[in-house]
C-alpha cells in the first residue's frame, strides 16, 4: 500500500511523458495512464478509509528536508472525487477529440492530473506552490486548445490571473519561511503565532487562492475561460481546478492558520460567498449559452463553499463543527461530480447541435435522451434538490446557521436555490417539445455514459450513501 | 434485517425500479413496458395488502437508513400512512391501465411511464415518511417527477402550464424546506409521532413555533391548492388525462393535504395546535378555499378546468376536517382523502374519454353524451353525485362526518360552509348531468373517433372509470364494513385521540 501514494502522482507524469514520446498512440496510452492513475487514487482513498493516515517520504529523507506525501481523510475525500471525475473525463475525451487535437490534449491533461493529485497530497507549503503553478499552467494551456480567438484571449487572461494568484501565494510562503524557518504544514502550524507577519502571510496566501478559486468579485476571468474551452477541459476546470484552490484554502484554514484566525476574516469570506451565490446564479439565469450558464453556476457554487467559513468560525469545536465540515466537503464533492457531468453532457449537446444557444436547443436535447437526462440529474444536484448530496449538505449547513441564529445565510442560500432552479429548468424545458421520439436512450456510450454516471453519483450516490464520507473524514483528526 | 424492516423499502422500490428500467427501453418495446408497469403495480398492491393487515394488528414496519449523522431516511407505516399508500397503490394500478390505453399511439412513452412510476414512488415515499426530512425529500422528488408529465405534450400551452406548475411548487418546496430546517434547529430531528412532539416544548419558543407552522402550511398549501396558492392547478390542466387524474386524485394535491394532516396531528399535535389558535387559522383558510373553488368552478366552460376548480374546493375538506378539534371531524377529513380520490379520478377518466372519443372538451358541448357513451356517463354521474354529497355515494359519508364533527365541536359556521359548498357543487355538476342525459345530441360531435369494438371505447379506457365509480359507490354503501376507508379513518382517529 505504501506505493499507491507516490504512484498517484508519478503515474500520470509517466503517462504524459509516454504520450509525448509516442504521439501516434496518444489516445491509447493516455487512457491507459488514466485508468491506472484513477485506480491508484481510489486505492489511496480506500487505504485511508480502512487504515488511517498514509504517509510516504520520497527518497527516504524525513521532514524538513525530503518531499513527503500524506493522505488524511480530507485529502483522500478530494482525491477520490478528483480521480473518479478525471477518469470519466478521460473516457469522454477519448471519444471527443480528433487525433490531432488528442496529441495536444493528453500530455497536458495528464500533467494537470499529476499536479492535482500532488496538490491534494503535498505536505509542505512550497511543494504546494509547485503543484499549484503546474496546475494553473496546464489548465490555461488546455483551455486554449481549440485555438479560437475567444478561447486564446480568455485563457491568456486566465493564465495571467493564475500567475498573479500563485505569486501572491508564494509571497505568503516566503514570509512564513522568513519568520519561522519551516515549510512543512505541521511544523508551521506549531510555530505560527498571531501577529502582523502571520496575518499578512494569511492574507497573501488565501487572497491568491481565492483568486484561483474564482470567489466573487475575483471570478471575472472564469466564465469566458470555462465557457470557451473544449467540453472535457471545461469539466476539469470547473469541477476540479477550482475545487483544488478551495481545498487548499480549507486545508490552510484548518491546519495552518487556525491559531491566527479571527471571525472578521471568516465573515468577509462568507459575505463574498453570499455575493457570489446571488450574482453567479443571476448571471447563469441570463446566460444565452449552455456552457456559459454552467460556468456562472460554478461562480455561484464556489460562493456556497465560502459561506461555510463564518459558520465554521462561529461553531465551537465538537460534533456539530465536525458535521458542518463534512457537510462542506460533501457540497464540494457533489458539485465536482455534478458540474463535470453537466459540462460533459453540454459538450455532447453542443457537438450534436453545432452550437449551445439555449433558446435553440429543442431538437438537440431531444435527440440525446441520455445526455439530457445527465443534464437533468446534474441539475438536480446543482439546485440542491433531494436526493442529491448537495441537498444533504445544504440542509446541514442551514440547520447549523439557524442554530447559530445566523438566519441571513438561509435567506441567501434559498435565493440561490430558487435562482438555480430557474436556470436549470430553463434548459430542461427545451427538452420537452414536440420532437420525434428518440430511437434509443444512449447513442454513443463512450461519451454519454460518463456524464450520466457522474450525474447519478452526484444525485443518488452522494445523497443516499454519504455516510462513508464521515468515516473517511475522521481519519487524521480532522477539525 | 427482518422483513418488517424491508417492507416499506420494498413498497417504495416496487415502482421505482420498473420506472428506472422503463427509461432505458426502446420506444417500440410496448409489451415489455406494459409488463414492467403492470408487474410493479401488482407487486406493490400485494405488498400493501400485507402491510395493511400488519398495521391493523399493531405491527411496526420501519426502514431506517442513515444518510449522514443526525439525518435519517425513515420509511415507516402507521395507520395514516397506510390510508394514503393504499389509495395511491390502488389508483396507480387503475391509472396505469388507463394510461396505456390513452397514450396508445403517442410519442415518448418510455419517458412518460418512467416519470409516471417515479411520481408514484415519490407519493408512496411521502405516505411512508416517518420524519420531516424524509417527507421533504419525497415531496421535492414528486415535484421533479411531475414536471415532465405536465410538460409531456410539448405544446406551447403545455410548456407554459408546466412552467407555472414548477414556479409554484418549487417555491412551495423552498418554504417547506425553510420551515423544516428551522423546526429541526429548534427541537432536533422531527419524527412523526401520534399526538405531536411539541406539546412539551418550552414556552419561550412558542412564537417561533407558531410562525413555523405558517411557513410549513404555506409550503404544503401550494400542492394542496389552498387559496391563494392554487394558481398552478387550473394551468396544469394541459397535461394528458391520466396525468390530470393522478395529479388531482392521488399524487400532488393529496401530498399537500396529507402533509397538512401530518403537521397538524403528528408534529404539532392537535391539542397544541388548537390551544394556540392554529386550527382556527387553518379552518378559515380551508373554508375560504372551499367556497372560492366552487365559485370558480361554476364559471368554467372547459370541463377539465371545472373539475380542476372542483378539486381546489374538495381537497380543502381534508384540511377543514383537520382544523376542527374532535375525533369525528378528523375521521371526516381523513376519509375524504380517499373518497375524493376515488370520485375525482373517475371524473377525470371520463373527461378524458369524452375528449378521446368525441372531441368534447367543454361543458357546453356535452349535450346528449349520455346516450352516445352510456357507461362512461354512468361512471361520471356516480362521481358527480358523490361530489355533491348525495347518499349513498362516498362523498356523502365524508360530509356527514365533517358536519357531525363540526356540530360536536360547536363550530356551527362550518356547517354553513358545508351547506353552501354542497349547493354550489350541485349548481356546477347537475347542469352537466342534465345536458348529458336529457338534451338531444348534436348532429355532429366536435371531433369523433369511432371505436370499432363492441363497447363505446377501448376497454383499457372504459374499465378504469367504471371500476373507480363502483369503488366510490361501495365505499359509501358499505361504509360500516371492515377495511373500508371509513373504518380505517376511525382507527386512525382512535389511535390519535385515544392515547
Amino acid at each position: 500500500m505504501i506505493d499507491a501514494l507516490p504512484l498517484s502522482v508519478t503515474l500520470p507524469l509517466l503517462g504524459a511523458l509516454a504520450v509525448t514520446v509516442s504521439p501516434a498512440h496518444a489516445r491509447g496510452l493516455g487512457l491507459l495512464a488514466a485508468v491506472l492513475t484513477a485506480a491508484s487514487g481510489v486505492a489511496v482513498t480506500a487505504a485511508v478509509w480502512s487504515d488511517g493516515v498514509l504517509r510516504a517520504d520520497l527518497g527516504g529523507w524525513g521532514v524538513p528536508l525530503g518531499i513527503a506525501l500524506e493522505a488524511d481523510g480530507l485529502s483522500a475525500a478530494f482525491l477520490a472525487m478528483a480521480n473518479v471525475v478525471a477518469l470519466a473525463i478521460s473516457v469522454y475525451a477519448g471519444g471527443y477529440f480528433k487525433q490531432e487535437t488528442a496529441q495536444h490534449f493528453w500530455p497536458l491533461w495528464l500533467l494537470l492530473w499529476s499536479a492535482l493529485n500532488g496538490l491534494f497530497l503535498a505536505t509542505d507549503l512550497f511543494n504546494l506552490y509547485v503543484t499549484l503553478e503546474l496546475l494553473g499552467l496546464s489548465a490555461a494551456a488546455l483551455g486554449a486548445l481549440t485555438g479560437t480567438r475567444e478561447a486564446v484571449a480568455a485563457n491568456l487572461r486566465y493564465l495571467l490571473v493564475g500567475l498573479l494568484g500563485s505569486m501572491s501565494y508564494l509571497l505568503g510562503v516566503a514570509l512564513v519561511y522568513a519568520a519561522y524557518g519551516v515549510l512543512d504544514i505541521g511544523l508551521v502550524a506549531e510555530a505560527i503565532a498571531p501577529g502582523p507577519v502571520a496575518w499578512t502571510a494569511m492574507a497573501l496566501m488565501i487572497g491568491g487562492l481565492i483568486l484561483k478559486a474564482a470567489l466573487f468579485p475575483m471570478h471575472f476571468w472564469l466564465p469566458p475561460a470555462h465557457a470557451n474551452a473544449p467540453a472535457p477541459v471545461s469539466a476539469a476546470l470547473s469541477a476540479l481546478v477550482c475545487k483544488a484552490a478551495f481545498y487548499l484554502v480549507l486545508r490552510l484554514w484548518l491546519d495552518v492558520f487556525a491559531p491566527v484566525l479571527n471571525e472578521a476574516a471568516a465573515n468577509l469570506l462568507g459575505m463574498l460567498g453570499a455575493a457570489a451565490v446571488v450574482w453567479g446564479s443571476w448571471r447563469a439565469l441570463r446566460a444565452e449559452r449552455l456552457k456559459l450558464l454552467a460556468a456562472y453556476s460554478t461562480v455561484a457554487q464556489v460562493g456556497y463553499l465560502f459561506i461555510a467559513f463564518p459558520l465554521l468560525a462561529a461553531t465551537p469545536p465538537g460534533l456539530a463543527r465536525d458535521n458542518l465540515l463534512a457537510a462542506v466537503v460533501l457540497l464540494a464533492l457533489t458539485h465536482g461530480f455534478a458540474k463535470a457531468g453537466f459540462f460533459l453532457a453540454a459538450g455532447m449537446v453542443q457537438k450534436t447541435a453545432g452550437h449551445d444557444r439555449i433558446d435553440d436547443l429543442g431538437g438537440a436535447a431531444q435527440a440525446l435522451p441520455a445526455a439530457t437526462f445527465a443534464i437533468g440529474l446534474a441539475g438536480v444536484a446543482l439546485i440542491g434538490l433531494p436526493p442529491s448530496g448537495t441537498f444533504l449538505a445544504k440542509w446541514m449547513m442551514l440547520e447549523q446557521a439557524m442554530i447559530l441564529g445566523h438566519w441571513w445565510w438561509l435567506v441567501v442560500m434559498m435565493i440561490g436555490t430558487l435562482l438555480a432552479a430557474a436556470y436549470i429548468f430553463r434548459v430542461l424545458s427545451r427538452a420537452f417539445n414536440r420532437e420525434p421520439a428518440p430511437y434509443r436512450f444512449v447513442n454513443d456510450a463512450r461519451t454519454e455514459l460518463p456524464a450520466l454516471l457522474l450525474g447519478l453519483i452526484a444525485t443518488f450516490g452522494l445523497g443516499i450513501a454519504a455516510q462513508p464520507l464521515w468515516v473517511l473524514l475522521e481519519q487524521g483528526g480532522f477539525g | 434485517m427482518s422483513f418488517d424492516a424491508w417492507l416499506p423499502a420494498a413498497i417504495l422500490l416496487s415502482s421505482m425500479v420498473p420506472g428506472m428500467l422503463i427509461f432505458l427501453l426502446r420506444e417500440e418495446s410496448h409489451r415489455l413496458r406494459t409488463l414492467l408497469n403492470m408487474t410493479g403495480a401488482l407487486v406493490k398492491l400485494g405488498l400493501v395488502i400485507w402491510m395493511i393487515g400488519g398495521v391493523y394488528d399493531g405491527q411496526h414496519f420501519e426502514t431506517r437508513w442513515t444518510l449522514a449523522p443526525g439525518l435519517d431516511l425513515v420509511l415507516s407505516a402507521d395507520a395514516l400512512s397506510v390510508l394514503f399508500v393504499a389509495l395511491s397503490t390502488l389508483l396507480w394500478l387503475v391509472t396505469t391501465i388507463y394510461a396505456i390505453g390513452y397514450l396508445e399511439h403517442s410519442p415518448n412513452r418510455s419517458r412518460f411511464f418512467g416519470f409516471f412510476s417515479i411520481c408514484v414512488s415519490a407519493t408512496v415515499g411521502i405516505a411512508l415518511s416517518g420524519n420531516l426530512l424524509t417527507f421533504v425529500i419525497f415531496y421535492e422528488i414528486l415535484t421533479l417527477a411531475t414536471y415532465p408529465l405536465v410538460a409531456h405534450r410539448g405544446t406551447p400551452d403545455a410548456a407554459h402550464g408546466a412552467k407555472v406548475y414548477l414556479a409554484y411548487t418549487v417555491g412551495g418546496g423552498a418554504l417547506l424546506l425553510v420551515g423544516a430546517i428551522w423546526l429541526q434547529a429548534l427541537v432536533g430531528p422531527v419524527e412523526f409521532t401520534p399526538g405531536g412532539i411539541l406539546g412539551v416544548s418550552p414556552e419561550e419558543i412558542r412564537m417561533e413555533l407558531i410562525l413555523i407552522f405558517f411557513v410549513l402550511l404555506a409550503g404544503l398549501g401550494v400542492k394542496a391548492a389552498l387559496v391563494p396558492l392554487h394558481g398552478w392547478l387550473p394551468q396544469a390542466m394541459v397535461a394528458p388525462a391520466p396525468v390530470s387524474a393522478l395529479l388531482h386524485a392521488v399524487a400532488v394535491v393529496k401530498a399537500g393535504a396529507f402533509g397538512i394532516l401530518r403537521v397538524v396531528y403528528d408534529v404539532y399535535g392537535v391539542e397544541f395546535a388548537y390551544a394556540n389558535g392554529l386550527l382556527l387559522a387553518l379552518g378559515i383558510l380551508a373554508s375560504v378555499t372551499v367556497i372560492y373553488g366552487s365559485m370558480m368552478a361554476l364559471t368554467q366552460d372547459n370541463l377539465k378546468k371545472r373539475l380542476a376548480y372542483s378539486t381546489v374546493s374538495q381537497v380543502s375538506y381534508i384540511a377543514l376536517g383537520a382544523s376542527i378539534f374532535g375525533p369525528i371531524a378528523t375521521i371526516g377529513g381523513m376519509v375524504h382523502l380517499v373518497h375524493q380520490g376515488l370520485m375525482k379520478i373517475t371524473l377525470f377518466f371520463c373527461a378524458g374519454n369524452y375528449a378521446e372519443t368525441l372531441g368534447v372538451h367543454k361543458v357546453s358541448e356535452m349535450d346528449g353524451v349520455g346516450r352516445r357513451m352510456p357507461w362512461t356517463s354512468l361512471a361520471f354521474t356516480v362521481g358527480a353525485l358523490g361530489m355533491i354529497g348525495v347518499p349513498p355515494i362516498a362523498g356523502f359519508v365524508s360530509k356527514w362526518y365533517l358536519g357531525l364533527g363540526a356540530a360536536d365541536a360547536g363550530s356551527n359556521w362550518v356547517l354553513a360552509v358545508l351547506v353552501a359548498s354542497s349547493l354550489l357543487n350541485a349548481a356546477y355538476f347537475l347542469p352537466i348531468l342534465h345536458r348529458a342525459w336529457f338534451r338531444p345530441a348534436p348532429k355532429q360531435w366536435p371531433q369523433e373517433h369511432r371505436h370499432t369494438g363492441r363497447m363505446e371505447i377501448a376497454g383499457a379506457l372504459l374499465w378504469p372509470p367504471v371500476i373507480t365509480a363502483v369503488l366510490a359507490l361501495s365505499a359509501g354503501l358499505f361504509a360500516a364494513a371492515p377495511f373500508t376507508p371509513l373504518e380505517w379513518a376511525t382507527l386512525i382517529a382512535e389511535r390519535e385521540y385515544g392515547r
